[in-house]
């Protein structure tokens, strides 16, 4: 086990949870307000398939993150439209969204399967230029990487610190509350989606236009799902998704490592670490630290006479 | 007099009140084809031509229908995992992990004892699945019975895991000397007979005798009643002496085993082997198609029949029409968006 090898596990560490933890960012700023987004893996899907196939005819990686991005909101206005308009149960309309993802997905990136593209530029780590060429290549990150710890401070910083924030997590706790105290429950959970929306685009534009840089049906592979656990095991809070992406993140860069260092372990065993280990926490925090789920996730909001 | 004037005056009032339904379900199905008629076009095919292709395909002649059947067969019985549960207010959204933990158990048990006959080897197999599923289906009900997690959650994260220790077995210790992606071939004795030549198995009978088990029990038992106690106030069914926690716990396990069996069913009636990876949303859908129809055995039936054609349809899509076949999941979520949605002009007042 050398040390190029330990920081190349880190380096793909970083790259794969970067995507997560803008997918989650999403996801928490949702169920802040009050709603479960099941369809995530769909969301990601149709993001990563539009943003794909706009740098593959563009050329321009740029034009195909803001795409994805857009493409990302669209799709939780879809979920907002159901369930916040129309009131539908939202674990349904969720799933229903997630199929929806499957199939329009395949459509957009049908002609792109193996398509060759210019991913989003990489430029090294300031200071790590000094390193010999073969530990500094491992250090080239692209835009994203860079702004994903910032976006997850500002979104906590929204969340907590300000009035819009207060007003969202007020409607996740209460909307009946939030409505009497002047705010507008339906317009908020709107924002969220949107915003949440937003930020899941943009983890599937990391995946598929900065990480993989190639597009195939599914090419998610239960991210979404991960995401969602994500935001239970981080309690909801943007600054601890941070940590949380880096451990999820870390259970398939430790299998990497391992495989490299010749140790058998299944990688599918591994690959239930993050699962089990949320499942594990929700019972350790069980009776005592009931309340940190906003308390109406889920709920239908039926307008207030 | 009367009274039979008024049970006249009932049955006709039902009868509308059905026809209604048909009639909005049938406007919905219409809406939503209508979009997706819009993607054909962009795409450069004909929509009405595709259609007819699908209808024809499906329903047009016995060999189409039989694979409808093959097709709704494990949907009905994942939403009836689903439906079981969700009479004492539990949201099994796991059914997907059971179906996989039910798949794993009953391959171990076709691999292991693939040479005894099959009259011993099938009902250990069914035992089996069943006991798969409702393990997994114990670890969220316990969770949840205690106070301790909500099942939505631990059956949500146990999805998840499941596929992965099938994936592990089967990549480890299963895999046939060919394929690292499958198991070996089960024997025959391990192969759910089919029916009248087609791919049909005998699984559509286990189907078919749950949904009415289910529809009996919730009707005319004592367990029905007091499921049906728990259901509308918890709180004051406890109060009356109804163990709850009990009714938690083992109603979400038999849902697990009806999950498992139905993961028991894809391996030895419709592949005859253990994938990776082989159910792909079969148990979401058993969730959506349980939730679509609230919950009722013919809504479960009719709604599955319904999504089934759409399925099998969706095969024509790549081979007649080229495009990919996952592109038939946007007509299937068109119709349960509309579905979800409930458009204004179509639904009547209905006072919860």
């Amino acid at each position: 086990m050398t040390l190029l090898s330990v920081l190349g596990v880190l380096s793909s560490a970083i790259f794969s949870g970067t995507s997560l933890l803008y997918t989650t960012l999403g996801e928490i700023i949702g169920q802040r307000s009050g709603i479960v987004n099941l369809g995530l893996e769909g969301v990601m899907l149709v993001s990563a398939s539009a943003g794909f196939a706009v740098t593959a005819i563009t050329d321009n990686p740029y034009l195909g993150v803001l795409v994805s991005i857009i493409a990302g909101g669209l799709m939780n206005m879809i979920l907002g439209f159901l369930v916040i308009s129309r009131r539908a149960n939202q674990l349904a309309s969720g799933l229903a969204l997630m199929f929806f993802g499957f199939g329009l997905s395949a459509w957009i990136g049908r002609s792109y399967v193996g398509a060759k593209i210019k991913g989003l530029p990489r430029f090294p780590l300031p200071g790590s230029s000094n390193l010999p060429v073969l530990y500094s290549s491992l250090f080239n990150f692209d835009l994203l990487i860079y702004l994903v710890i910032p976006m997850a401070i500002l979104i906590w910083w929204l969340l907590f610190r300000t009035r819009w924030g207060l007003g969202l997590r007020a409607v996740g706790e209460n909307a009946d509350t939030a409505f009497a105290s002047g705010r507008n429950p339906l317009l908020i959970r709107y924002q969220a989606l949107f915003a949440g929306g937003l930020l899941t685009g943009l983890g599937a534009a990391h995946l598929s236009i900065a990480y993989t840089m190639n597009w195939m049906e599914y090419m998610t592979a239960g991210r979404g799902f991960i995401a969602v656990a994500l935001v239970i095991f981080s309690k909801w809070n943007p600054l601890r998704a941070i940590v949380g992406a880096l451990l999820f993140s870390g259970a398939v860069a430790f299998q990497l490592l391992l495989q490299s260092s010749g140790i058998q372990v299944s990688p599918f065993l591994l690959d239930t670490i993050p699962y089990v280990l949320t499942i594990l926490v929700l019972i350790v925090w069980g009776g005592t630290r009931r309340h940190t789920a906003p308390a109406s996730l889920g709920r239908v909001y039926q307008g207030t006479e | 007099m009367r009274q039979i004037l008024n049970a006249l005056k009932r049955s006709d009032w039902v009868g509308q009140k059905y026809v209604n339904a048909v009639l909005r379900y049938v406007f919905m199905m219409l809406f939503a084809f209508l979009l997706f008629g819009i993607i054909l076009l962009i795409s450069g095919k004909d929509p009405i031509q595709s259609y007819k292709d699908i209808f024809s395909s499906t329903l047009g002649s016995a060999y189409g229908l039989s694979e409808v059947i093959v097709t709704m067969t494990p949907l009905l019985v994942t939403a009836l995992a689903v439906a079981l549960p969700s009479r004492i207010i539990l949201i099994n959204i796991g059914v997907e992990g059971q179906l996989y933990m039910g798949a794993c158990f009953a391959t171990w048990g076709a691999l292991a004892f693939g040479h005894l006959p099959a009259w011993i080897l099938l009902p250990m197999m069914i035992l089996l699945g069943m006991a798969g599923g409702s393990l997994w289906a114990f670890i969220p009900g316990y969770l949840r019975a205690m106070g301790i997690v909500n099942e939505t959650i631990t059956t949500l994260l146990l999805n998840s895991v499941a596929p992965m220790i099938v994936s592990f077995f089967v990549f480890g210790f299963w895999h046939s000397p060919m394929d690292t992606n499958k198991t070996a071939i089960f024997s025959p004795s391990a192969r759910l007979p089919t029916l009248f030549n087609t791919r049909i198995d005998l699984s559509l009978v286990f189907a078919l005798v749950l949904l009415t088990l289910f529809w009996l029990v919730m009707k005319y038992t004592r367990w029905g009643l007091e499921m049906r106690a728990i259901g509308g106030n918890p709180q004051a069914a406890r109060r009356n002496g109804i163990p709850v926690k009990l009714y938690l716990i083992s109603i979400m396990c038999i849902g697990g085993a009806i999950a498992g069996l139905a993961g028991m069913a894809q391996v030895s009636g419709f592949y005859g082997v253990l994938l990776a990876n082989f159910s792909r949303g079969i148990g979401f859908m058993g969730f959506l198609i349980s939730w679509l129809a609230g919950g009722s055995p013919l809504g479960i039936l009719l709604t599955s029949f319904v999504i089934s054609i759409i399925i099998r349809g969706g095969n024509l899509l790549q081979l007649t029409i080229d495009l990919p076949y996952a592109v038939i999941n946007v007509l299937l979520a068109f119709t349960l968006f509309v579905v979800l949605a409930r458009p204004n002009f179509l639904t009547q007042r209905k006072e919860a």
